[in-house]
């Protein structure tokens, strides 16, 4: 689904990791560890093509994959259904919102605005917004941040379910989930001699 | 893309969305004005069309900041970048959100805020439709601007810095079709201009919003 060769990837012209293989196929699960500033997140947006590639390629097909950063895309003066709604029409998602609002058991906070929910429902809401782009590759960053215990197990369990229909995640966690996947340690990929260019203004880069 | 648009306009709409401030802010500086310059109708009707469209312009740029930013900070934008819409559609949905939004008010309004500045009744006319062919080039510009300060704490004060210096050929024309109009002289080559500058800026804004927006996203 997605594979990538020899890649190096950095910010502002600086790499940050290089040499980096990886193959996703149907099904797969890749966990990307690494201390923080590793360059978790800079791998994440440049597989899913917001930034491109230092050096390497990224093969894959561009209708394949939805990346969640850190924050939810969530509008506070929207509900929760139209906030689904909204990421439904733009993916043109055959589905609609039903499977994702029941996956995430949504169907009281519907009418709710979005700014009134608890930090969890809110991620709920973004893991809903992820599942109704109907893209079978999801890029993750960090999905279990401020998550409970018992919300990452159904984190943990809808990601199995994803895996099992025919889905493929990408995610960079702290966090082990308990679910059979590969590992990718960024940590010996760390590119070596970290400085930068001379004359170099990461404004202008 | 008529989902992002019902989305913007939903926004903008609903609490919080500014929506109106830019209508007020018109309001107070053409109120202002006369406390300024005195309260003579000779004077106030001769300057009143290029002040209707000072204000106009200015208060285009009031909630150009959010445009991009808002869409930044919560990660919509990185959705929408990989999302089935090329960026250039973006760009150009968002310039017509903003248009529809702030600009159109204005463009509305302005013949009420004619009367607080006693603007010749020939002037009317003329200042409307000067307004409709100029102000999507200050929202397609904006957008412009929008996207180049997206990534930056503070953007919005560098953002007018960047805007308004881009804003002179529409504020001449358009202030010119106003004035001509309002001192019943010929309109004369002025609103061609006018709707030129504005045709061109809407041709290549959003291919120009889309580059720096591709940019902004590298982060």
């Amino acid at each position: 689904m997605l594979g990538a060769s020899d890649l190096v990837v950095g910010r502002g012209g600086v790499a940050l990791l290089e040499g980096l293989s990886l193959a996703v196929g149907t099904g797969d699960l890749l966990a990307v560890r690494g201390p923080n500033g590793a360059g978790k997140t800079t791998l994440l947006r440049t597989l899913a093509g917001l930034q491109p590639a230092l050096s390497g390629s990224v093969d894959v097909a561009p209708d394949t994959l939805a990346y969640a950063s850190h924050a939810d895309g969530i509008k506070p003066s929207l509900t929760v259904r139209e906030n689904l709604i909204f990421w439904a029409d733009v993916f043109a998602a055959p589905d609609g919102i039903a499977p994702a609002v029941a996956a995430f058991d949504l169907e009281p906070l519907l009418e709710r605005l979005a700014g009134r929910l608890s930090a969890g429902q809110k991620r709920r809401l973004g893991l809903a917004r992820l599942m109704v782009t109907g893209r079978p590759l999801w890029l993750m960053d960090e999905p279990t941040v401020s998550l409970d215990s018992s919300a990452v197990a159904a984190l943990a369990a809808l990601l199995q379910a994803h895996l099992a229909g025919g889905g493929a995640a990408i995610i960079a966690t702290h966090l082990d989930l308990g679910i059979e996947g590969q590992v990718l340690d960024v940590t010996p990929h760390r590119a070596q001699g970290r400085t930068a260019p001379r004359g170099f203004d990461e404004a202008f880069a | 893309m008529i989902a992002l648009l019902r989305r913007d306009l939903m926004l903008a709409v609903r609490a919080g969305g500014g929506f109106g401030l830019a209508l007020a802010f018109f309001l107070i500086v053409v109120v202002l004005v006369p406390f300024a310059i005195g309260p003579d109708p000779s004077l106030l009707s001769r300057v009143a069309a290029g002040v209707l469209w000072l204000g106009a312009l200015l208060a285009c740029l009031l909630s150009l900041d959010r445009l991009f930013a808002l869409d930044h900070e919560d990660g919509s934008l990185d959705l929408l970048a990989t999302a089935p819409l090329p960026l250039e559609g973006i760009a150009a949905v968002k310039a017509l959100a903003h248009w529809l939004t702030t600009a159109l008010p204005l463009v509305v309004a302005a013949p009420a805020f004619g009367i607080l500045l006693s603007l010749p009744a020939p002037g009317f006319g003329w200042l409307v439709v000067s307004l409709l062919a100029g102000t999507p080039a200050l929202s397609a510009i904006g957008t412009f601007g929008a996207a180049l300060t997206v990534g930056l704490r503070r953007g919005g004060l560098l953002l007018s810095l960047i805007v308004l210096p881009l804003y002179v050929p529409t504020l001449i024309f358009g202030a010119e079709v106003a004035r001509r109009g309002a001192e019943g002289l010929a309109i004369g080559p002025a609103l061609p201009l006018l709707a030129g500058i504005t045709c061109g800026t809407l041709a290549l804004m959003p291919f120009a919003t889309a580059a720096v927006l591709r940019r902004a996203l590298r982060g």
